[in-house]
């Protein structure tokens, strides 16, 4: 993840730490286990001196780098469907090539596959599939839908007595090492920390302009917190580096950052639900700079935990419990009402001029029932919303002349919206046609 | 009563099958005031709790292949199967007008989102995304599963206004167990006469237990086989094959009948699972929740939508059907877009090709209007089949 401007301090801080990462895995010294972003249990794992390993950031890495679609081609003339995932097909076609690892080096074969259950049906499948090659112990944390907005006791009792009597035990005999609930805690505790000044981050794209663009810079920002640093002092020490040049952007009066140096005119500030596309992120992320629009809040940032919307902290007073919580509270595993709630209540309190979804085509998860959020979020704000459709990591669905004409009208649309002083909602942008 | 021809059976089927406006679930429902329907798509529900609430049970299985879908495009992006676009479609245009509450299994992640567009869409009825366990283990998966069902129970009785007591529990889960066997007998009875019974015959049999109460669909069974023994049926040089990945999304008819023509007798499959998804009797006493919860754990059908949890035991299912059926091939026919078929299949079809049993994969839409493609390939399959079992 290489921006051309220069690195500040907190990037050079991120490539350091992703970098040493990928050296303890492929070292061949620790346990590694392969466990997915959503409901990741990175402290769990760190108590029992296992490194992290998450091929869905591998997959956004290959696809960054141009990789993944002859990764894509190699898993389907395996047999692999064309209409499934495409990071599952990223995946086994890495595989099939050497599994290279990013630094160059061969990834080794997992110790466990950690199956985390979470807002993904895909998630479940993949791990079986990959068990097939890998013949590793592979444990599964089914972590329940919250589909009535809330988890449930019975959700948390659930999660806690699998942790206890499944994933713990087998982490054990992985690792050799017996679980120490302490160490456990204090890792929580360094989570929160981090946490918290992950949430300032995030809600300083309230102010105007934003210092901040809250999706194609906000993967970045979310990294060390979604992936393997959760519970680490590099967490912490890289949010606290983000915050000093965050609160240096807002003392300039500067707005978002981008590739090519700072944003110089906010003109649309947006909330957007859904993931990026990363074969073509960098011109995806131009369509928008280009045209001064900066992304104050995305769902995609809460994939690998939501902070901010409910205040949730690990906590190390209530370990177990809490990482539940966390399972439980991710994105995806939250009810469409509730996802409605979230990105409406993004688009007033962050003054986003509309919602833009950027809809998946390999993720159900994220974008079955994206049509119907689009429209609700519109009649709860009265901004206009568009819609866009593009792919993961298959370089076969980014099509670049459709978005880049879907986000000039959209941004033609608010223009107009403001012009006549209203603010009810538009006639979306879609491209829903079943061909 | 005169004994019904397979004719009249089948015909009456026929019309359940393309009644979309549910005519028999919305008169079973006007009959007695107060009488409720819970709407449920695939791939299980416990359909006892709600028989004991006194309600109906109604499954929803999309809109077929005759149905135009006017506004589900709208719901949908084109590359989402069709199964729930229809089913909205449905819900729009009034056609689930009288269902009063809809289950939404968890088996995959559209299912799941579409129980959150029903809570948007249709505030004012009863919604539950119905979850089932991934851990088997009775004081884990069980633990949880147990009380998931108790709140379904808690649901429905106060959507019924009444306590649904365990005695009407067992009693629903004999008349259930009673479905099942009928229904077992069935597939029995296709499998070691299946030009007796065709397989579209039997695929409309079991789509009128979606609709009619268990208590009717059990007679309705018994009097086909009793009319199917009666009747002469040529028997035809066919091969027999076991169809598998349509647990959801159905196949259109048209389908079915076309691989049956072109020379594959279909001695299993896996439509309509709900009908047959427990595979051994439940005890009708005791705790009727408790016998629920362990039949679902340790005596369920396998599909993509459930994890397991032993790896050497994947597939084990569709093998076992292979060999009780005595089936030559397998057919893997799984929808568009169906991420658990279509992720599962390259780990089963490796299963079956280990063990050289011969197997095509097609793919479908509930709306697939071109068969020829279709007999082509079933008819080469079932030719292959033949060559290889004679040489
Ligand atoms: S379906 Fe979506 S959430 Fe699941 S693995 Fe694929 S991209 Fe990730
Ligand atoms: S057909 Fe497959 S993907 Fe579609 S709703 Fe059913 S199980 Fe889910």
């Amino acid at each position: 993840m290489s921006q051309d401007v220069v690195k500040s301090p907190s990037q050079l801080k991120q490539k350091e730490m992703i970098r040493r990462n990928y050296d303890k895995i492929t070292s061949g010294e620790v346990k590694v286990s392969s466990t997915f972003v959503p409901g990741n249990l990175n402290e769990l794992l760190m108590c029992f001196d296992i490194a992290n390993n998450l091929p869905e950031i591998n997959a956004i890495q290959n696809g960054m780098r141009k990789k993944s679609g002859e990764m894509i081609v190699e898993a389907e003339r395996s047999g692999h469907s064309e209409d499934v995932c495409t990071y599952v097909k990223a995946d086994i076609g890495m595989m099939a090539r050497g599994n290279i690892a990013p630094n160059g080096k061969p990834m080794p074969d997992p110790d466990l596959l950690l199956l985390s259950y979470t807002g993904c049906f895909t998630f479940m499948k993949w791990f079986e599939l990959l068990r097939e090659e890998y013949r590793c112990p592979t444990v599964m944390l089914h972590v329940p839908y919250a589909a009535d907005g809330r988890p449930t006791q019975n959700m948390r009792d659930y999660i806690v007595k699998q942790l206890k009597e499944e994933v713990i035990p087998t982490l054990e005999q992985v690792s050799g090492i017996k679980f120490d609930i302490d160490r456990l805690r204090e890792y929580l505790r360094k989570s929160a920390r981090a946490e918290d000044d992950l949430v300032w981050m995030l809600e300083q794209a309230k102010r105007k302009p934003s210092p901040i663009d809250c999706y194609f810079g906000g993967v970045y920002y979310m990294g060390p917190i979604f992936t393997a640093f959760r519970g680490t002092d590099d967490a912490i020490e890289y949010y606290r580096l983000l915050r000093a040049e965050i609160e240096q952007r807002i003392e300039q009066g500067l707005g978002a950052m981008t590739p090519e140096g700072d944003m110089p005119e906010e003109k649309y500030r947006l909330v957007v639900e859904g993931p990026p596309n990363w074969t073509s992120f960098r011109d995806f992320w131009k369509m928008f700079y280009e045209e001064g629009a900066v992304v104050v809040a995305s769902s995609y940032t809460k994939v690998g935990g939501v902070y901010d919307y409910d205040g949730f902290r690990h906590d190390p007073e209530h370990p177990l419990e809490s990482l539940a919580d966390y399972c439980l509270g991710v994105y995806t595993n939250r009810n469409l009402p509730t996802r409605v709630d979230m990105l409406a209540r993004n688009v007033i309190e962050y003054e986003a001029d509309g919602l833009l979804i950027n809809s998946i085509k390999s993720c159900n998860s994220f974008s079955a029932g994206q049509l119907v959020m689009m429209r609700e979020v519109e009649k709860l704000t009265g901004k206009p919303a568009a819609f866009i459709e593009t792919d993961l990591v298959d370089p076969r669905y980014f099509s670049a002349a459709n978005v880049k004409n879907r986000l000039e009208s959209y941004f033609q649309m608010i223009d107009q919206k403001r012009r006549a002083g209203g603010s009810g909602p538009a006639a979306p942008a879609t491209m829903n046609k079943r061909s | 009563m005169a004994t019904k021809s397979v004719k009249q059976i089948v015909d009456f089927c026929q019309e359940i099958y393309a009644d979309l406006d549910f005519t028999r679930a919305r008169q079973w429902k006007e009959a007695e005031p107060g009488r409720k329907v819970i709407g449920y798509m695939p791939v299980y529900v416990p359909r006892e709790i709600i028989h004991a609430a006194g309600m109906l049970p109604l499954g929803i299985l999309g809109g077929g292949a005759d149905m135009e879908v006017i506004h589900g495009d709208a719901y949908y992006q084109s590359y989402i199967c069709r199964i729930p676009r229809s089913t909205i479609d449905l819900a729009i245009t009034g056609k689930l007008d009288f269902v009063d509450g809809m289950l939404f299994p968890s088996i995959c992640d559209v299912i799941r989102n579409l129980t959150g567009i029903w809570q948007l869409m249709f505030k004012e009825k009863y919604v539950r995304y119905f979850d089932t366990p991934q851990n088997f283990r009775d004081e884990i998966g069980g633990r949880f599963y147990a009380h998931e069902l108790g709140e379904l129970r808690a649901d429905l009785e106060e959507l019924a206004g009444r306590k649904i007591s365990d005695a009407q529990l067992n009693r629903s889960i004999a008349v259930y167990n009673e479905n099942r066997e009928w229904v077992n007998r069935v597939y029995d009875y296709r499998s070691a006469t299946p030009w007796k019974a065709p397989a579209f015959e039997v695929y409309l049999l079991m789509r009128a237990g979606m609709v009619l109460p268990p208590e009717e669909h059990s007679a309705l069974l018994r009097d086909y086989l009793a009319a199917a023994e009666a009747e002469d049926r040529p028997l035809r040089d066919n091969c027999r094959v076991v169809m598998t990945g349509s647990f959801c999304e159905q196949p259109p008819l048209n389908l079915i009948k076309s691989i049956e023509l072109a020379g594959c007798y279909i001695v299993d499959d896996d439509f309509m699972l709900v009908n047959r998804w427990l595979l051994e009797e439940v005890p009708t006493d005791g705790d009727p929740l408790a016998n629920l919860c362990r039949a679902f754990l340790h005596h369920s059908a396998e599909t993509a939508a459930k994890y397991e949890a032993d790896m050497e035991k994947k597939g084990s299912y569709l093998l076992g059907l292979i060999e009780k059926r005595g089936a030559e091939g397998v057919i893997f026919a799984a929808p568009s877009f169906c991420d658990p078929a279509l992720l599962d299949q390259p780990m089963i079809v490796r299963r079956v090709a280990e063990r050289n049993i011969p197997y095509i994969t097609m793919q479908y839409a509930e709306n697939s209007g071109q068969m020829q493609p279709i007999r082509e390939q079933a008819g080469t399959f079932a030719d292959s089949i033949k060559l290889w079992s004679a040489s």
